[in-house]
């Protein structure tokens, strides 16, 4: 009696023990597929010229080399074709400022539907998110035509980074304005009154009410455009035909498109324009993870 | 009461800018994209004179486009039960206290936070199958290594297979991202309902099962919403990857659109094709759309 009471649970423990080798098995096996990119990435990138060989292309790296990296980053006039710097920086100069503006304009979009709700307010919010899952070939041919015929400043939108962040912000309002739309929900509104009470009208309950609370809102909603305006390749690569003007995504493209460059260079390559996202999840990943989740209009 | 008028008419004025956009950027540019689709548009300068439907029955008598439907099909039908069930499971897996949940996590959903460009240059090396003469390369090669080389295949050089190389690469790009999302629809299910049927003598597989599958189903229908729509807007990751292919294996709608609209100017075909997209998306996501906000109205 009394070694049997002491068997069962020892025996199901082992079979526990048993089963949480296999899922930690399973786990591990996952987490190596969703890692061998990164590690072709990372040792290809690494292996000097002489040592790169497709064929050798899972083998560890002899020492640390940057060669690829130099010359996905340069360029190489001798084999004529453009390094990704300019790209680089282009997305840079695209992405800081249209990510600043539509988080700007989704959270006073998303103040003004939360707490200023007006006749038609609810209807006005799904005809604005519907803009979220179009596919952009179904407004991409009057975009194009509409950008051809606008200036701002003396640029002309059509083929420069003003034009694209003009597009990023136009459709980037359905996501900006869901995330704060959804943020300043939870916002009880007895604060707001309170500051009614002591006279503050829409302006000033902004600024010192709303606007102070909202900073892990702007970092979601930062977060979220950022990734997806640095990643983005239709709006790319259709307005900017210059390769002067083009971003990162575009830059690869071509250069992973050319026969003349070297696989190690591509590689080089994805791994520059993936980096600057990749920081982000790394650093950012809680707020990444919350914008995902809007996203998918859980939120 | 005056004062709540000034600021009424402000809080319209604010959220006008967005309306405003929207209407234009968005149902504007598709009743504009709607009526070139409806006209002889077919070279780089505008005619819009009126053909009615005959470019849509041209277009689904064009051979490309008939291959173009196909594969998005057998496309969306592999990417959508990949990654719901690779998320499911992996959400399942983690979801059993596990040391070092936080770090599976991030491996598993990093992916998402890289652009499909960047995706596709990466696994069009690691698909890449070598050649006879040569010997094998990338996966094939990692398959001769550890003996699985009867697994050997020309991946999206095979136009039978070519579309599934292509799933393969967006699976592991947005299969984490279906975890994250079953993972957070797992730890919103109270542990005593699992309790009660352990208790009951239900075994895991029935738990799986009879409970929380049923009360998962609304993740499920966000994730095939979410995934769906990315899968019928597929253009990046071909365009990186494989390019049309061999035959038109790997060509979808929305390569077809930019091609014959930018680089061929058949502008009244390419708003056809685009229209097609966004009428397949509108099916997928409008329903969705009005029983979330229902339901939010609801609450």
């Amino acid at each position: 009696m009394t070694t049997q009471a002491h068997e069962e649970p020892r025996s199901t423990r082992t079979l526990v023990r048993w089963q949480r080798v296999v899922l930690y098995a399973v786990l591990i096996a996952f987490a190596i597929f969703y890692l061998i990119p990164v590690y072709v990435l990372i040792v290809t990138g690494m292996k000097s010229f002489a040592e790169v060989n497709l064929y050798r292309m899972w083998d560890l790296p002899s020492g640390l080399h940057f060669d690829s990296y130099a010359k996905a980053w340069f360029g190489s006039e001798a084999e004529g074709f453009r390094g990704l710097n300019v790209n680089f920086m282009n997305s840079v100069y695209l992405t800081v400022p249209a990510t600043i503006i539509s988080a700007m304009w989704g959270s006073i979009n998303g103040y003004i539907l939360t707490k200023w709700k007006f006749r038609g307010s609810g209807v006005l919010f799904p005809l604005l998110l519907f803009g979220m899952f179009i596919p952009y070939q179904s407004i991409l041919i009057p975009l194009v035509q509409t950008l051809q015929k606008i200036s701002i400043f003396g640029v002309k939108l059509y083929g420069s980074i003003p034009g694209l962040i003009v597009a990023h912000v136009i459709y980037g309002i359905p996501i900006t304005t869901l995330i704060f739309r959804n943020y300043y929900a939870n916002v009880p509104t007895e604060l707001i009154e309170a500051a009614r009470i002591d006279g503050a009208n829409i302006f000033s309950v902004y600024r010192h009410v709303l606007f102070p609370l909202s900073l892990p809102g702007f970092v979601v909603v930062m977060i979220w455009q950022f990734t997806s305006i640095w990643n983005d390749f239709l709006f790319a690569v259709t307005i900017t035909s210059n390769p002067a003007t083009q971003p990162i995504t575009v830059g690869l493209n071509n250069l992973a498109g050319s026969y003349i460059v070297e696989w190690n260079v591509q590689m080089a390559g994805a791994l520059i324009a993936a980096l600057p996202t990749l920081l982000v999840y790394i650093f950012l990943g809680r707020f990444f993870m919350r914008g995902l989740m809007a996203g998918s209009l859980k939120g | 009461m005056r004062r709540l008028n000034w600021e009424r008419v402000v809080s319209i004025l604010l959220i006008s800018p967005a309306a405003i956009a929207t209407a234009i950027f968005v149902y504007g540019f598709i009743g504009w994209t709607a009526y070139a689709s409806l006209t002889k548009w077919d070279k780089l300068f505008p005619d819009f004179t009126l053909v009615g439907l005959s470019n849509y029955r041209k277009l689904f008598a064009n051979q490309r486009f008939q291959i173009d439907l196909r594969n998005t099909v057998v496309f969306t039908v592999l990417f959508l039960i990949s990654c719901l069930l690779i998320g499911f499971l992996l959400a399942f897996l983690l979801d059993q206290r596990i040391k070092g949940e936080g770090i599976f996590r991030s491996i598993y959903l990093f992916p998402m936070s890289i652009s499909f460009i960047v995706t596709g240059v990466v696994w069009r090396w690691l698909l890449n199958p070598g050649s006879p003469e040569m010997g094998s390369t990338g996966v094939n090669l990692l398959f001769d290594m550890v003996g699985l080389g009867f697994l050997k295949t020309g991946w999206y050089t095979d136009p039978k297979i070519g579309i599934m190389a292509v799933a393969i690469a967006a699976t592991w790009q947005m299969s984490g991202y279906t975890m994250a999302m079953y993972l957070a629809g797992l730890r919103a299910i109270p542990d005593e309902l699992r309790e009660a049927a352990r208790v009951d003598g239900a075994s895991e597989l029935q738990i799986v099962r009879h409970i929380l599958l049923p009360l998962l189903r609304p993740v499920t229908l966000s994730a095939v919403i979410v995934l769906g729509h990315i899968s019928l807007k597929i253009y990046d990751l071909i365009v990186a990857m494989t390019g049309p292919g061999i035959g038109f294996s790997t060509d979808v709608p929305a390569y077809f659109m930019w091609d014959t609209t930018f680089r061929g100017n058949h502008f009244s075909r390419g708003a056809a094709i685009a229209i097609i997209l966004l009428l397949m998306v509108a099916v997928l996501v409008v329903p969705y759309l009005v029983h979330s906000i229902r339901a939010e109205a609801e609450l």
